[in-house]
């Protein structure tokens, strides 16, 4: 079979195995959806695809009693704060990494990627002792430190590659038109490269909203709790509130998914279009 | 303007590949010097290292006199024009030829003077507002000369600048250039790998091959006295005819002998067996009638070239092939059996081991 008519082949798939698709991955959302907005009391008697009733009865409280606004409020400055620091820190590591030639460039790229390959359990026990003798348990940088740990291998690699597309004439003629290494990265670089800081950014929030295990282990009460934790502690001893489990979830899925839905868009743009092509 | 002194420069890559082998070479003040070579000849390190983009691993490079092996490029005010043009994408053509002003901390009106000024001699003036990817490939082209013009550098460096044009354009910016370089006084290193644009841009001509510099030149010198068979076959189009030869003495005569043919008549004195290269342009064998011929052939190929035609001619009783340059208009047909004769005043003389030049015995 020739290539274009297989191609042809790929276009014309039934629509309806991707419709499919899409709805085997979207259902459990929309039944957390409804599940989130069906009072307490109808959660598991009969099953309607189609709700009948809805109420916010979770949601207030969540916001209310739970005190899931601490929460965001948490995730948002642990989140932001890693992702500044990391977007800064990690476009310089990977700009030395992509273009100044040193002895054990690979080593290092290596080993920044051999890091991040720990599994989280197995560090925690020494990263908590050593927070607490640095006095950073329960606290915003006690949780910012050990994810750049985590984030930083990813953005630095994410970006070396980025920086390595660019042609390197454009610094070339940034530095014999008189700019240094520094001026040529901020002038020339950066703003060749934002589909990728954009990019970087965008995962290593998503990474720090997400995570888990380090905020549950480094936190002490709902004052420093993330959102992941927060909604892991819904449940008491004796009952599951599935209701407010699911309302909290969905509010922490809602931001995320907005974030990359907004940006995709952009993002693929700016990664597949001549923004670097002079 | 400067001058430009490369003094013992050698380069050798990570991985141990050398770029470049104890190389001299002196660029003179407002002189345009060519460097020439097919790709990989180390013609590009040559102007990389000038501007300080690579440090040569031994050796000094000099400017005005002044050692600045080691100093970096942004230290050496030189401008260089590459060959994708490496115009800065997210900037405007005036912000692209600003930027070389501002990181020297010219001041705005100044910047925007100059901007004008260069703008309209290169004829960009309507296009300042647009960003490089609006523009052809003639106007980007300007765009990147006007980039390094407008700073007033001490020196040029073009790396292939016209090689990414069409060949209308690339020959009308060709003699733009030159008229630019008369106009600007400046000194310039040009790189290029076509030896008709070398010919036809440089005051003089440096020929490259592996990493070493074969010959240095004003551009008919190279042509009239190439100084190896490479040179000789590099310089000049078509290519010059190289023929393997073998002295010998018989009858009390010199005769050197080719392959298929033989010449009688050469000043070769009393040597005899030596083995050397005859070369001849093929602007420089003509067509006779078989008795007053070198030799005999076969018409095996045709090329128009426009005004003159290539020949190609099987030589008989060889496997070799002889280059001849004939008028347009000559009557000849492939298959046709013609004589052709040397000009004994044109043949270039080479050794036969190490290819150097011989002067004519």
């Amino acid at each position: 079979m020739s290539w274009r008519s297989r191609q042809g082949r790929l276009k014309a798939a039934p629509t309806w195995a991707i419709a499919m698709m899409v709805a085997a991955i979207l259902f459990p959302l929309y039944w957390a959806a409804v599940a989130s907005f069906t009072p307490e009391s109808q959660l598991f008697g009969q099953v309607d695809v189609v709700p009948t009733r809805l109420v916010l009865d979770h949601y207030r409280a969540v916001f209310g009693e739970r005190g899931l606004g601490t929460a965001v409020r948490n995730s948002l400055v642990v989140a932001g704060a890693t992702t500044f620091v990391c977007v800064i820190i990690g476009a310089l590591c990977a700009y030395a990494l992509a273009r100044v030639p040193f002895r054990g460039r690979t080593l290092v790229l290596t080993s920044v990627l051999a890091i991040s390959m720990f599994p989280q359990i197995s560090i925690v026990s020494p990263l908590y002792l050593l927070l607490r003798e640095l006095r950073l348990i329960d606290t915003y940088a006690g949780l910012v430190l050990p994810y750049l740990t985590f984030a930083m291998p990813l953005t630095i690699w994410l970006l070396v590659g980025f920086f390595r597309q660019l042609p390197r004439e454009l610094e070339e003629a940034a530095l014999i038109d008189g700019a240094g290494r520094f001026r040529a990265l901020w002038t020339i670089v950066l703003p060749l490269s934002w589909p990728g800081l954009a990019t970087t950014a965008i995962l290593t929030f998503l990474y720090c909203w997400n995570e888990f295990l380090f905020a549950l282990c480094f936190t002490l009460g709902p004052e420093r709790y993330t959102v992941p934790v927060a909604i892991a502690l819904f449940r008491g001893q004796y009952q599951v509130p599935w209701g407010q489990i699911l309302a909290g979830s969905l509010v922490a899925t809602l931001p995320v998914a907005a974030l990359v839905f907004v940006a995709q868009r952009r993002i693929v743009a700016g990664l597949t279009s001549g923004a670097i092509k002079g | 303007m400067a001058s430009i002194s490369l003094q013992g420069v050698s380069k050798r890559f990570a991985g141990g590949v050398s770029a470049l082998t104890d190389l001299n070479l002196e660029i003179a003040h407002g002189e345009l010097l060519v460097l020439v070579g097919p790709s990989g000849s180390g013609k590009s390190t040559v102007l990389r290292l000038i501007a300080g983009l690579d440090e040569p691993t031994s050796g000094r490079v000099l400017i005005d006199g002044k050692d600045v092996t080691g100093v970096p490029p942004q230290q050496r005010d030189l401008a260089m024009v590459f060959q994708s043009y490496a115009l800065y994408p997210h900037k405007t053509v005036r912000e692209n030829l600003a930027f070389g002003l501002q990181m020297r901390r010219v001041d705005t009106a100044r910047i925007d003077e100059r901007v004008r000024e260069v703008a309209r001699t290169l004829g960009i003036d309507a296009l300042l507002d647009r960003r490089p990817a609006a523009l052809s490939g003639g106007q980007r082209q300007r765009v990147a000369l006007g980039r390094a013009i407008v700073r007033d550098p001490k020196a040029f460096l073009l790396d292939e600048p016209l090689s990414n044009l069409d060949p209308v354009l690339r020959i009308e910016m060709r003699a733009e250039l030159t008229l630019l370089h008369r106009r600007l006084g400046a000194t310039m290193v040009y790189v290029t790998h076509d030896q008709e644009e070398a010919m036809t841009l440089g005051s003089r001509i440096a020929v490259m091959r592996d990493g070493a510099i074969e010959q240095v030149a004003a551009p008919m010198d190279l042509y009239d006295r190439p100084a190896d068979t490479f040179v000789a076959g590099f310089i000049g189009s078509p290519a010059m005819n190289i023929w393997p030869c073998t002295i010998v003495q018989s009858d009390g005569r010199g005769h050197v002998r080719a392959d298929g043919f033989q010449w009688d008549d050469l000043p070769v004195g009393d040597v005899d067996g030596e083995r050397v290269l005859i070369g001849a342009r093929p602007h420089d064998v003509d067509i006779t009638s078989p008795d007053a011929s070198d030799a005999i052939g076969r018409v095996e190929i045709l090329e128009p070239l426009g005004p003159t035609m290539l020949a190609h001619v099987g030589i008989d009783g060889s496997e070799s092939r002889v280059r001849i340059v004939i008028g347009a208009n000559t009557r000849m047909a492939i298959g046709d059996r013609v004589g052709f004769r040397v000009r004994r005043d044109r043949l270039h003389w080479f050794n036969r081991e190490t290819g150097r030049r011989l002067d004519p015995k």
